[in-house]
């Protein structure tokens, strides 16, 4: 398009759309949609980890005034009998928990009943005195207890793929003059994004509901409950138009669903769930997981054979799989590399993916041992990671569509003083402090699925494109905008974009950082379907300047189409649809990957994070003063939505780098920090200086937008940048996350 | 939550008197604690009275000398107050080390005193707590401790006091005026606190009914040296592994006066004055601190998972009495004090 026009928004940095509506409180949120009669409900807990309800006193409680009914195993109605009914899009393998089923106890906090009542005070109080009987059974819940029991998973999870192995990787480790083997732990930790889960499901008088979800995939939650319930699409509307957070917590249809619609097809009449902060951590979390990685290098630091094996729980039910170990043999070059990986059941519930899942957890392993191999072979970090750079995907045998990492690199090291690094650790201090500055990167999968948009324009020149895309915070629906306006040369204020609702045409969940490549591409698709239509009508004026034109022939900017090689060979978009008569015009479309380059192409964004850590060694207290996270993701759409995308992964990196940690008490087989003021986030005073910085990349393969998604990517390194900067402080090297005081003590 | 009612006592004397009759009474200052406590059913008041029209939120003079601070003058106030800051530094540094602004503007001194501790088990009625519950046992020892006291604990409980307030009120010797039905009397702050013994569930010698109506700093400030270190896993909104307080009177560079208290170790603030006698007469080195450090750790007990706080303990103290001793406070460190 051309360069002279103020409708190229693309690539530029508009701030959100939807800001003063967040702002000012008028942007709803699941549980906020005010709805006539509506009833609470409350969630009871399982206090025990394994065993049997052996009674329900629902009696004293449903005595108390203005309690409506108990729901429990006890008296749910016979639903839905087979698994597939209960496998929502996201499901790992196995046999999906079904709330309220039957009497067994399968992990701690597991839904055991849902008081209703009048208010959401008495909902509370009653469940509170509701007494429940179990029958206790022997748990286990510790990974570390089950170091021999993993087995290699099945295939049951979209997206996992069993890792890849070349050649053996025993003989380049006995080859190599330097070697390293170490073992790399980090805790469970939960999403804890800042709105809880709740839903409020609207009970209309033809027995029709419309439930208002927090969930990062409207369609995915319609097909579970209509599966289950028995509905039709018609009879079962879900909306999530904002969402506070989710991180992958969202993308499975979480139980307050479940029991909320149960509640109002029983109660015929609407009901609302909210989950506490406490039971936020009842369900999926990232598992905790055991790595060990062994790496060797020959004499010029060409790594000569590599090791990486993962394991990590899932629940007795699910056989949950992420791709952890299968980054160590795409990110840097080896011939030789054995990639294992493990699961093995406990009585928990099932892990489920979170921000970056398995590379967060893989990265952190490879790029620790990077660095701990790098000081072994005397490489500086960063230079022994540009002698093993990866040319190709080797796990797939194919190019990369792109890859700038190198140009990543060059520009993280100019920006944050790489050079100036002395190698030596405890080399550095400022006042009492240690100082030191580590370096960690990673690669992530730049995916695309099926996704479908509406658009529509009215004679008064405002468009609306619509698509179920999920937005929890990331951006969408101010990306959305900006390509429907360029595409259709109108300004931004023009265009509304709408989404999360399942009377829009059917997008994916919005996870894995697809939702710009894959909606992205419908919207473009869908707008250009609709310019199609739009040019013909403006070739039916009289005297048209664009009467024998193509459509590649024209452009839509600044509310003209125009030829393109004649600019000034135009016409008013507001007159072509005056002039045509036509009230409104519509067009669809959809976008899906092309097949041909997935299979010719590796599809990948990659990152590089450079950290600085002040360390208080009497103490053990460390500060993160500064990180440059550089990424290279193929094309940018918003530069503000996008920065914040990374200024908030690595936000999170530093936490899990220093406090995040959901500790279970093995013997209660349960999680005992479970609230804000126990399981650590950063707050502004553990924040400082951040840049982030994307390099240019094109990429001509990867989808017609050319963009690979940034909501993973920046993720990834922070946590090791901060491990490495860490020793090269303190000559201390900590293996297990998070970097508490005493580890450093 | 179980159903309450609330008033909002309009005298002290109204407050004292309405405290009888109930089931389950119990006062409410900025509710920053018990509201969360009735929440997870922890507490479960069947009456509630309001405090905060009471005329207890002034700051003012003492005929010697000193300070009184009202029982509802908020956390916020009290810190940025003048008076507090000049005279008393050590005490408003240690309230701005607590908590998060949102929630410093709401506590009040006399609710800070009476915060309950923050074991995980405590707050989970899912797990058994001889706090919460007499005689169910203590899931904390054998259990994730991290948080736990290393000083004074008894088999029944390993629970710390969470304040930082009430740590610098110990090393200031603060006095806690309290009114019951039967009139006022005075605790000393060392007295206030209790050690959980075989009746961990009673945190303080405060007697059901009895309301704090101020706290009285006595003239010495250690305005000139002093220091609030305290030690936690993120810089702000997060409760002390350890801390200390320390008030320095030198002479010259021997120290004449000395007071020293630890949170986060015990199930009160934990003050040692015969770590302060070592202290005192002697030169402000840091031999004489790692003595002073020895001692108050000498009998420390750790329970597994909180071993590390021993150490920790020790060398905070050192830094804290070198920090004192160097008039250094005045540069906050971002390190470990940073939530103004
Ligand atoms: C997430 C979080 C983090 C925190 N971090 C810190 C921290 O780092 N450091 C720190 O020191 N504190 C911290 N706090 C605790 C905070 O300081 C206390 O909650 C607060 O001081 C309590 O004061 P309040 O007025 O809100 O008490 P309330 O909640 O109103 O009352 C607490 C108790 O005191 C009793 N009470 C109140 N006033 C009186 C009175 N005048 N006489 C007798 N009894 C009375 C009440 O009956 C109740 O039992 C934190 C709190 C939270 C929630
Ligand atoms: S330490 Fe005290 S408060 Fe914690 S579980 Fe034990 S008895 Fe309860």
């Amino acid at each position: 398009m051309s360069t002279d026009s103020n409708t190229n928004f693309v690539g530029k940095a508009p701030s959100r759309v939807e800001g003063p509506k967040k702002v000012t409180g008028a942007a709803k949120y699941s549980a906020e949609f005010d709805v006539p009669d509506l009833a609470y409900g409350y969630v009871v807990s399982s206090p025990i980890a394994k065993g049997k309800i052996k009674k329900i006193h629902a009696d004293k409680v449903l005595s108390l005034p203005g309690v409506l009914h108990v729901f429990s195993h006890e008296n749910v109605p016979s639903l839905a009998w087979f698994d597939r009914n209960y496998k929502d899009d996201i499901a790992p393998g196995g046999s999906p928990f079904r709330p309220l089923h039957d009497d067994q106890i399968k992990f701690s906090m597991q839904p055991v009943a849902l008081v209703v009542a009048e208010t959401f005070e008495l909902a509370r109080y009653a469940a509170s005195v509701l007494t429940v009987d179990y029958e206790q059974q022997k748990h286990e819940t510790d990974i570390e207890s089950k170091r021999n029991d993993g087995s290699e998973p099945g295939r049951g999870k979209t997206g996992y793929m069993p890792p890849a192995r070349r050649e053996d990787a025993d003989k380049g480790l006995d080859q190599a003059e330097h070697r390293i083997r170490h073992e790399y732990i980090h805790g469970a930790q939960h999403h804890n994004p800042m709105e809880m889960f709740g839903a409020t499901v609207h009970y209309h008088p033809d027995g029709k509901l419309t439930v208002y979800d927090k969930t990062q995939g409207v369609y995915n939650c319609q097909q579970y409950i209509t599966k289950i319930f028995g509905l039709s699409k018609d009879e079962a509307r879900v909306v999530n138009l904002y969402m506070g957070g989710g991180f992958g917590s969202g993308l499975r249809p979480q139980y307050e669903l479940f029991l909320s619609v149960l509640a109002a097809l029983e109660l015929k009449r609407s009901v609302r769930v909210t989950l506490t902060r406490q039971q936020m951590f009842s369900f999926g979390h990232r598992p905790h997981t055991l790595q060990t990685l062994e790496m060797g290098t020959g004499p010029d630091g060409a790594l000569l054979g590599l090791k990486h094996y993962a394991l990590h729980e899932t629940s007795r039910f699910e056989e949950y799989t992420e791709n952890v170990v299968n980054w160590s043999g795409m990110l840097y070059q080896c011939p030789r590399t054995y990639l294992s990986y493990e699961v093995a059941p406990l009585d928990v519930y099932t892990p489920i993916d979170m921000r970056a899942p398995g590379a967060a957890t893989g990265s952190f392993a490879l790029e620790v041992a990077m660095d701990e191999m790098a000081y072994e072979a005397g490489l500086d970090p960063l230079e022994f990671r540009r002698r093993n750079y990866a040319e190709e995907d080797q796990n797939k045998k194919a190019p990369f569509s792109s890859k700038k990492l190198r140009e990543a690199y060059d520009e993280g090291a100019r920006r944050f003083g790489w050079d100036k690094r002395p190698m030596e650790p405890r080399s550095m201090r400022e006042g009492n402090k240690l100082v030191g500055w580590g370096v960690a990167g990673g690669v992530w999968d730049a995916s695309m699925q099926k996704a479908a948009a509406k658009a529509t324009i009215t004679a008064d020149g405002k468009l609306t494109v619509a698509s179920a895309a999920g937005e929890n915070g990331t951006g969408t629906y101010t990306i959305m905008t900006q390509i429907a306006a360029e595409t259709l040369g109108l300004p931004m204020e023009a265009v509304t974009f709408k989404l999360g609702d399942t009377t829009l045409p059917e997008a994916p969940v919005q996870g894995g950082s697809w939702t710009a490549a894959s909606v992205g591409s419908a919207v473009k698709s869908t707008c250009e379907a609709l310019g199609e239509k739009l040019l013909k009508l403006a070739q039916k004026m009289d005297d048209s300047p664009l009467q024998d034109a193509k459509f590649e022939d024209v452009e839509f900017v600044n509310g003209h189409i125009r030829l393109r090689k004649e600019p000034e060979q135009s016409v008013i978009l507001r007159d072509v649809l005056q002039v045509s008569g036509e009230r409104e015009i519509e067009a669809d479309s959809s976008a899906m990957p092309n097949p041909l380059n997935m299979q010719k192409y590796s599809m990948h964004s990659h990152n590089v994070v450079f950290a600085e850590v002040k360390v208080d060694e009497e103490l053990g207290t460390v500060h993160v003063s500064r990180v440059v996270n550089v990424v290279a993701a193929g094309r940018i759409l918003n530069q503000k939505t996008a920065r914040s995308q990374v200024l908030g992964s690595v936000v999170w990196g530093i936490s899990m780098a220093l406090m995040e940690e959901t500790v279970m008490d093995h013997r209660y087989g349960r999680y005992m920090n479970h609230n804000y003021a126990e399981y650590h986030v950063p707050t502004n005073a553990d924040i400082r200086d951040i840049e982030v910085h994307f390099v240019e990349e094109e990429d001509p393969h990867v989808n017609p937008l050319g963009v690979k998604g940034i909501g993973e990517v920046g993720l990834l390194g922070v946590a090791a940048a901060i491990t490495n900067a860490v020793y090269h402080a303190t000559g201390k090297r900590v293996r297990a996350l998070p970097i508490y005081i005493d580890k450093l003590l | 939550m179980k159903p309450f009612t609330l008033t909002r006592a309009e005298s002290v004397e109204a407050a004292v008197r309405d405290f009888t009759g109930y089931q389950e009474a119990a006062f409410i200052g900025g509710g920053t604690n018990i509201l969360d406590l009735m929440k997870e059913n922890v507490a479960e008041p069947t009456h509630l009275i309001g405090l905060n029209k009471l005329p207890l939120n002034k700051i003012e003079a003492t005929a010697d000398g000193g300070l009184r601070l009202g029982a509802t003058a908020t956390n916020a106030d009290t810190a940025w107050n003048p008076e507090v800051q000049q005279r008393y530094p050590l005490l408003s540094q240690a309230i701005l080390a607590g908590a998060s602004p949102q929630l410093r503007n709401m506590a009040t001194n006399g609710g800070n005193l009476m915060q309950r501790t923050r074991c995980y088990y405590f707050y989970d009625t899912a797990t058994p707590c001889n706090k919460r519950e007499p005689g169910s046992g203590c899931a904390a020892i054998g259990g994730y401790n991290r948080i736990h006291a290393i000083l004074g604990a008894s088999d029944k409980c390993i629970a710390t006091h969470p304040s930082d307030m009430c740590v610098a009120l110990a090393a200031l010797e603060a006095v806690v005026h309290v009114r019951s039905k039967d009139g006022e009397r005075q605790i000393k702050f060392e007295d206030f606190h209790r050690l959980p013994g075989d009746e961990p569930q009673r945190d303080n010698t405060l007697e059901p009914g009895e309301l704090i109506v101020a706290l009285e700093l006595p003239k010495q400030g250690f305005a000139k040296n002093f220091s609030y270190l305290k030690l936690r896993d993120r810089q702000s909104y997060a409760f002390a592994l350890v801390s200390v307080a320390v008030g320095l009177e030198l002479e010259g560079s021997t120290i004449k006066t000395a007071r020293l208290a630890l949170g986060g170790v015990a199930h009160k603030p934990w003050r040692d004055q015969d770590a302060e006698a070592l202290l005192e007469g002697q030169p402000a080195t840091e031999e004489t601190f790692k003595k002073a450090a020895d001692k108050v750790l000498k009998g420390a007990k750790g329970q597994g998972i909180n071993d590390f706080k021993i150490e920790l303990a020790k060398r905070a103290i050192v830094r804290a009495l070198k920090q004192a001793a160097a008039g250094e406070h005045k540069a906050a460190d971002i390190f470990t004090n940073s939530n103004p």
